[in-house]
């Protein structure tokens, strides 16, 4: 009985009550395995491929343990004194390029999340329009976009607000766009059946709508925004960077330290108090 | 006269929200003391202008006479993004569950998650300075950076999805006299195999746009070939690095999107 096919095991249990526990159960289709065999395989190649033919120096790896104990014996203990000098400034200046990007960045980005969502704005160009603006905004990075934008500006906290701006444009649009688009058409139906105008209607039905999904966004992008911003200094675009990138050209380990904690601390703030504010908020 | 009369009575449909608007006051007074600090002017907004209209002038036509080089850096930040991600997740395995509240011990737990945080608070960038700094020049140094950035994002992740998975199987496979090991293997990592491959595919997506990026502080990748082009104001070359950087990040995010939605 054994011969028998597992589909048949129903009519062979008149014969053979054992045939179903014999029964053998597979847990994925042979299909199932095939794909899981080729992802498998691929990603072995990958790694394999890029072991094999990335530009590693073997002595560099070597001593890698022990240049790093070096470098951590030479930032302790960290020069606190130096904080007062000059890094407090461009902490704040840091924050204030974080804070003042985002609002730039929801400037920008209201019109076109507004543009993107197919809800709002009928006109499929636009939509697409708009998309194409929200990703190329959001593919180039925060760096680049400093660079850009210090070669437009020159060096200085300006650049930094520029590229946390256009930055944060792309995904807050993206955002927006999306909870524009998952709203509740009633409100707005019927404040239009009453004969408000458009500008009414975005205040009285969008708006309140929205609302959470504004103040969600914002407060996440705030946060990452001012991680952002500290490393904007390294290209020259103001902030905390800069003080850090001259500390460790100068070989200044200990104020390296000092730079690290402050920023360190500053991002754990902020996201207890985005955390807190979004609590009370939404 | 009437009208007065009813708004004392009757319900009123759009009451102002003080509460808001003084908040938004409050914002909007900060954001005009910062941009005074910031020495942010009208002027310099139109000097700017003048000088992007120049910028964006030199960048076009792109120049893509020198595409060997920009191969090259693109292939060193791809294998720095494949390497970086394999290493990160495998790190963030063990430190994901025993980072999980309700697997390790709070004096294991605790330490793990401190870790964790810090690998997520430090940028980047700064991460890839000091290992430049200590290791040298070179990918090597942008793979370490990038580790310790899926370590904080896909450990963190990982460990929020094993605290979410239920008890009950773990109880049963422990019922039966498994080991530790064996609870792991079969009551644990199966509830949280398929959230895993997401995050570690969105990781990978995410180090294939940072790997770009990291070379400016030379570990290694297009990003210093990016810088490099920068500083020498080689401005068409700079907007062909660019226009090719962003066709690999969407041709990834078009990937790993379907790769996501075939899963599903």
């Amino acid at each position: 009985m054994s011969g028998i096919p597992s589909e048949g095991a129903a009519v062979a249990a008149t014969h053979d009550p054992l045939a179903p526990l014999r029964r053998e159960w597979i847990r994925h289709s042979p299909a199932e395995r095939l794909t899981r065999w080729i992802m498998f395989l691929t990603i072995v190649a990958a790694v394999v491929w890029a072991i094999r033919t990335i530009d590693i120096i073997p002595e560099f790896l070597a001593d890698a343990p022990e240049q790093m104990a070096d470098l951590l014996v030479r930032m302790w203990p960290p020069d606190l004194a130096a904080y007062p000098r000059g890094i407090h400034a461009a902490l704040i200046e840091t924050l204030h390029i974080a804070s003042l990007g985002t609002a730039f960045g929801f400037v920008m980005a209201i019109p076109l999340a507004l543009m993107a969502a197919r809800n709002i704005c009928r006109i499929p160009a636009l939509n697409a329009l708009a998309q194409v603006g929200l990703v190329a905004s959001r593919s180039v990075n925060s760096l680049v976009w400093a660079l850009i934008f210090v070669a437009v500006f020159g060096p200085g906290a300006a650049a930094g607000v520029f590229a946390i701006a256009f930055r944060s444009i792309g995904f807050v649009g993206k955002l927006l766009a999306e909870a524009l688009e998952e709203m509740n058409p009633g409100p707005r139906e019927a404040l239009r059946a009453a004969g408000a105008p458009w500008g009414a209607e975005m205040l009285k039905a969008v708006w309140p709508q929205i609302r959470p999904a504004f103040w969600g966004v914002a407060l996440f992008r705030w946060d990452i925004n001012v991680r952002e911003s500290a490393v904007l200094g390294l290209v020259g675009a103001g902030g905390i960077g800069v003080v850090l990138e001259d500390a460790i050209n100068f070989f200044q380990w200990d104020q390296v330290a000092t730079i690290l904690l402050a920023i360190l601390a500053v991002v754990l703030v902020a996201e207890i108090v985005v955390t807190r504010v979004r609590a009370r908020l939404l | 006269m009437s009208d007065t009369a009813l708004r004392g009575t009757a319900r009123r449909a759009f009451a102002p929200d003080w509460g808001m608007r003084i908040f938004g006051l409050l914002i909007l007074a900060y954001l005009v003391y910062a941009a005074t600090q910031l020495d942010l002017g009208l002027g310099r907004f139109v000097t700017g202008l003048g000088e992007g209209a120049r910028f964006l002038a030199r960048m076009v036509p792109p120049n893509f006479a020198r595409w060997e080089l920009l191969l090259e850096g693109m292939i060193e930040s791809i294998q720095i993004a494949v390497l970086a991600t394999v290493f990160g997740i495998l790190f963030s395995l063990p430190l994901g569950l025993l980072a999980a509240r309700n697997i390790a011990p709070w004096w294991v737990s605790g330490p793990v998650r401190a870790f964790i945080a810090v690998c997520r608070s430090l940028h980047y960038v700064i991460v890839a300075i000091l290992f430049v700094k200590a290791i040298g020049f070179g990918a090597l140094a942008g793979i370490c950076a990038l580790v310790i950035a899926s370590i904080g994002f896909v450990a963190k992740l990982f460990a929020e999805a094993v605290e979410e998975i239920s008890m009950k199987q773990v109880e049963a496979v422990r019922s039966t006299g498994a080991s530790t090991m064996a609870v792991l293997l079969y009551a644990v990592l199966p509830q949280v195999a398929s959230r895993f491959v997401g995050f570690s595919l969105y990781q990978l997506d995410s180090n294939l746009r940072n790997s770009t990026l990291v070379g400016i502080v030379g570990a290694g990748g297009i990003g210093g070939t990016l810088f490099a082009a920068f500083k020498r104001f080689d401005y068409d070359f700079v907007s062909a690095i660019l226009i090719a950087i962003i066709a690999l990040i969407l041709l990834a995010e078009i990937v790993s999107g379907r790769i996501r939605a075939s899963m599903r």
